[in-house]
């Protein structure tokens, strides 16, 4: 393989790595409250903007930094889920798109308001931007911790998921809510527990977006939001795997469209990504993992 | 009651003759401002009406009326630019495009069904699955179509936008597409179309055992939804003479959202007050805002103000209803 296309596959991993870690909260929650939270992508904001100004500080280790963006997104996540769709359950479905569209309006705007539309310059330590040598290829060190820290997350999230209590009861649930509430699962903790951890992610990947690409400013989180989604149903809704699987195809594939043509198309990057959407849902409307909905009386 | 009523009832003829008056006491003697704003308003109705159709009779949640209004907006100004200036702006026009120089009513259909016809491709690929997939699509729609425009510097000088549109667009032309456009509306929601819409908002699964064609009609909702943004997008260009492929964008797409929801999900008359209502407020809330260097301060309200609606009054000010007496007394349009 050459250079140029080892070099080509590795951003899409990484393109798809930050992908995939957005898209795993969007389908946690669906799969869960059958709800698309427009809100989801704004977290990456939130988790890039909290680096920035806890790295300003100077005072804390990277490392403690970055447990803090996860809890700084879990945190956001269980408010949106407590003031924008807890009163909302019952209510039509649109009711709750609605809401989190709103939720959305709010961060996006009051960062604008509090934090100033200017981009601002976000710098990881020396080290990261140190390059690696793969074969004939050359990374940014960042690149690989992305890669890295993306699939340890997934990891860890699956043993979760798999291996304890809240993990059992958040798939019962995800199977039939009512069928999980009528065996004592405790279900507004365990959609609060999704939001959680969909939204710590979500905010880790801002930390990682803001590292690799050096510029952050509110409005960043919108359309990395809204191609993880994208990225959710070529996987398929609903389930964690697909996400993952589509966040690595959509990143690649994006790569690949910007990489590979002639650069007068690079121009049409996103509209492929949308196209793609539109695509996926005309061809393999349940995705690539995603189970058929029933119609249910 | 058999002959179907043409006519509007008292009430609502009445508020017609209100809405001319105030054109007309506008146009003869109030500022361009207010009459441009007096316009913008109307079209904001006619905007919110037609997303009525689709987000409120249908139960659809679309969120593509903005990429509706700019593919709309962008053919109508293309056919009505004058042809002296067409060659500089637009170099890659081909020849039939570049010699034509048409008038506002043959543009804006023609914007209007360029839209529907965008509408009837994504319908088609999007309205068999669940609700939800729409919303995002059209969210991307949006974002498709600016790109496209940005990238077709050609036909539409990417994204300088066009400026110098003629300025075909006055009040009245506003105040007749508006009052078709509600009128339609009216007319589908109390007839056997609107109430099969209706049903199919309230239980698609019942109402397709009953023998409704919920996939032609969910089609016909939006397609109509995306003709009427077209057409107030084409509007809206020869109103204020210029466009930009960003100009209708998300936030538009929210405020409409908001509209319908403020109003009631499926009743015409609160689409209407609240498309009023809203559109004032946000202009008037501009100087605020610059006053106090806030910017989106206006929409950070609005948005914390329709989850307060949600949470306290989740089906609107109006529900589903019509005011009594706006109508003929023979249907009073509820849905309970």
């Amino acid at each position: 393989m050459s250079a140029y296309y080892l070099q080509q596959l590795l951003n899409g991993l990484m393109l798809g790595s930050l992908y995939a870690l957005i898209a795993i909260g969007f389908s946690m929650i669906y799969g869960i409250v059958r709800l698309i939270n427009f809100a989801h992508g704004d977290l990456l904001m939130v988790g890039a903007f909290t680096t920035l100004g806890l790295a300003s500080t100077g005072l804390l280790p990277w490392w403690a930094i970055a447990l803090l963006v996860l809890v700084t997104g879990a945190l956001s996540g269980i408010t949106i889920e407590r003031v924008a769709i807890r009163p909302m359950r019952g209510a039509p479905q649109v009711t709750g798109f609605i809401a989190t569209l709103a939720v959305s309006v709010v961060i996006e705007n009051g960062g604008l308001i509090l934090l100033s539309g200017q981009p601002r310059t976000f710098l990881f330590p020396e080290i990261m931007r140190s390059r690696v040598t793969i074969g004939p290829a050359s990374v940014a060190a960042v690149d690989l911790v992305i890669i890295g820290s993306t699939l340890l997350l997934c990891v860890l999230l699956l043993l979760f998921v798999r291996g304890t209590r809240m993990g059992r009861a958040m798939r019962a649930l995800a199977d039939n809510l009512l069928a999980a509430r009528l065996m004592g699962i405790d279900v507004d903790r365990t959609i609060m527990a999704a939001f959680a951890i969909g939204s710590a992610f979500a905010a880790f990947a801002g930390l990682l977006w803001g590292g690799r690409f050096g510029q952050i400013d509110p409005l960043i989180g919108f359309a990395p939001g809204l191609k993880a989604f994208v990225a959710c149903v070529i996987g398929g809704v609903g389930s964690i795997g697909g996400a993952v699987l589509g966040g690595y195809l959509l990143g690649l594939a994006e790569v690949m469209f910007v990489g590979m043509l002639p650069p007068i198309y690079s121009g049409y990057r996103d509209a492929f990504v949308f196209a793609t959407l539109i695509l996926v849902l005309l061809l393999m409307p349940n995705g690539l993992l995603g189970r058929p909905e029933e119609d249910r009386a | 009651m058999t002959a179907p009523p043409f006519l509007p009832g008292p009430k609502a003829a009445l508020a017609m003759l209100g809405a001319a008056a105030v054109v007309a006491f506008a146009d003869l003697y109030l500022s361009t401002y207010a009459v441009t704003l007096l316009s913008l308003v109307m079209l904001n109705v006619a905007l919110a009406v037609s997303l009525q159709l689709t987000n409120g009779l249908t139960g659809l949640f679309s969120l593509g009326h903005p990429a509706f209004m700019t593919v709309g907006g962008y053919v109508a100004a293309i056919l009505t630019y004058p042809v002296r200036r067409k060659g500089f702006m637009m170099p890659d026009l081909p020849d039939w495009l570049a010699t034509a120089q048409w008038d506002l009513l043959p543009a804006t259909l023609v914007g209007a069904a360029v839209a529907a016809l965008l509408a009837l491709v994504v319908g088609i690929a999007v309205l068999r699955l669940k609700g939800h997939y729409l919303a995002v699509a059209t969210l991307g729609l949006i974002v498709i179509v600016r790109v496209v425009i940005n990238n077709l510097d050609g036909y539409t000088r990417g994204g300088l936008g066009l400026s110098g549109v003629p300025r075909l667009t006055g009040p009245w032309e506003v105040l007749v597409f508006t009052l078709l456009t509600v009128g339609l509306v009216w007319r589908i929601k109390h007839a056997s179309l609107g109430r099969a819409m209706m049903a199919m908002r309230e239980n698609e699964l019942a109402a397709r055992c009953m023998g409704i064609d919920a996939f032609a009609l969910k089609l016909l909702a939006f397609v109509l939804g995306a003709f009427l943004a077209g057409a107030a997008g084409a509007l809206t260009v020869h109103l204020v003479s210029v466009i930009t492929p960003g100009a209708y964008g998300i936030p538009l797409a929210f405020s409409l959202v908001v509209m319908v929801v403020v109003g009631g999900s499926g009743s015409i008359t609160g689409a209407v007050l609240a498309a009023i209502a809203i559109s004032l407020l946000s202009e008037f809330a501009r100087p605020l805002e610059e006053g106090l260097e806030l910017y989106g301060l206006s929409q950070v309200l609005v948005a914390l103000g329709l989850i307060l609606v949600l949470r306290l009054r989740p089906t609107g000010l109006f529900g589903s209803r019509e005011p009594a007496g706006l109508g003929r007394p023979r249907f009073s349009g509820g849905t309970s």
